[in-house]
């Protein structure tokens, strides 16, 4: 597999959300807004690339018995560090995503990448992984989150553009399970007409 | 390099290793982001007492009292002064009977007890219904009121503040809040 398309792959092929199902719990709780969605996007992001990076730096002198154990505590530096650096300087965010950040930690996709990518290949190609599942998740959450705030309270990336408030239960939490449900529906369509 | 055995002094080795590398590279993020923290939430605090209570020329962090609610704990109350004339005290007050439990807002009030302004510390209350609160359609009804006269209850618990349609439990937990940081004022002896 060459680097483009171990980059790709994260989008469409393989995307965390949309045909892995990965994550799911950050996906539903934090699109109530484009902005939410692709700030815990970018957060998990930051983390898969460190730990996917470190992760296959470190795969050679980590026993086997303890690899999760270690990849846990290498994740949850990361996570230590973009809870503390968003805190200091992007407080509005942070507090809107909240109680999400520090749970990237046991967000499947990181581990899921760290044990399924990380510990098995290069530091490069774990790196190029890291970035395209990373950015294959914010693109869903922004997705996600953009469906549900133009639909739910008729703005969208925070600028008001109907009067009202919109569809109220597509900023609650049933609304995030039939939205994300229509977008899987649509990406497994796109998947068939593409195969045929 | 072969990969490493899985034996008890491998397993102890090289966890250990990277958990002191892990501890680490966090006691330098945590050094490196203390100040801009401490910062960042400081600024906010200022910011709520500014849009809560008019121009002050004192450093209201500095003049903080601690003020018994008689319910077994204190609220922080910020004198804001100009030119040592008393404008009103910023209080941080809290209700536990937000929808989603705890919220956290800074009240602002005129010597007298009237209401000036309110804004919002902390809530995770329901986006689009309940955080409604924060909008100026809600929360200006209490400008310029005084909770003497003013009753702060819901008008369904016979009160006289309009809740947010949908949000009758998060308009409640609002009218606790500021009734507490009023009745607390009014114990201290200080409206």
């Amino acid at each position: 597999m060459n680097q483009l398309q171990n980059f790709t792959k994260g989008f469409f092929r393989e995307n965390p959300i949309l045909v892995l199902v990965l994550g799911t719990c950050p996906t539903l709780a934090t699109t109530s807004s484009a902005l939410n969605g692709m700030g815990m996007g970018l957060a998990t992001t930051f983390v898969l690339i460190g730990s996917n990076v470190v992760i296959s730096l470190l795969a050679n002198v980590i026993p086997d018995k303890v690899r999760i154990p270690a990849f846990i505590v290498v994740i949850a530096s990361f996570v230590t560090v973009v809870d503390l650096v968003m805190q200091a300087y992007v407080p509005t965010l942070y507090e809107t995503l909240g109680i999400f950040i520090p749970l990237i930690v046991v967000n499947c996709i990181v581990l899921g990448r760290a044990e399924a990518f990380a510990s098995k290949n290069t530091v490069l190609s774990s790196l190029v992984d890291g970035v395209g599942m990373g950015l294959g998740f914010t693109m869903a959450l922004g997705i996600l989150g953009s469906f549900r705030e133009i639909v739910g309270s008729g703005a969208i990336f925070g600028y008001k553009f109907m009067k009202g408030d919109g569809i109220l239960v597509f900023i609650l939490a049933p609304g995030a399970f039939i939205a994300l449900g229509y977008l899987i529906a649509l990406i497994n369509r796109l998947k068939k007409t593409s195969k045929s | 390099m072969a990969k490493i055995e899985s034996t008890f002094k491998n397993m102890l080795l090289s966890l250990t290793l990277i958990s002191l590398g892990a501890s680490a590279a966090l006691g330098y993020v945590y050094e490196l982001t203390k100040e801009p923290i401490a910062l960042s939430n400081l600024n906010k605090k200022i910011e709520a007492i500014k849009m809560v209570v008019p121009e002050f020329s004192n450093n209201p962090n500095d003049d903080m009292i601690m003020l018994a609610t008689g319910e077994g704990d204190s609220l922080e109350v910020y004198p804001a002064k100009k030119d040592s004339v008393l404008l009103g005290y910023a209080v941080k007050t809290y209700s536990n009977k937000g929808f989603s439990g705890y919220i956290s807002l800074m009240a602002g009030f005129k010597p007298d007890g009237t209401i000036i302004n309110i804004s919002f510390l902390e809530q995770k209350e329901t986006p689009g219904l309940g955080t409604k609160m924060a909008d100026p359609s809600f929360k200006d009804q209490f400008s310029g009121k005084n909770p003497g006269s003013f009753m702060l209850k819901v008008k369904k618990d016979g009160g006289k503040v309009d809740a947010i349609t949908a949000a009758t439990i998060s308009s409640r937990a609002f009218c606790d809040a500021v009734a507490r940081a009023h009745n607390t004022l009014k114990k201290g002896g200080l409206i």
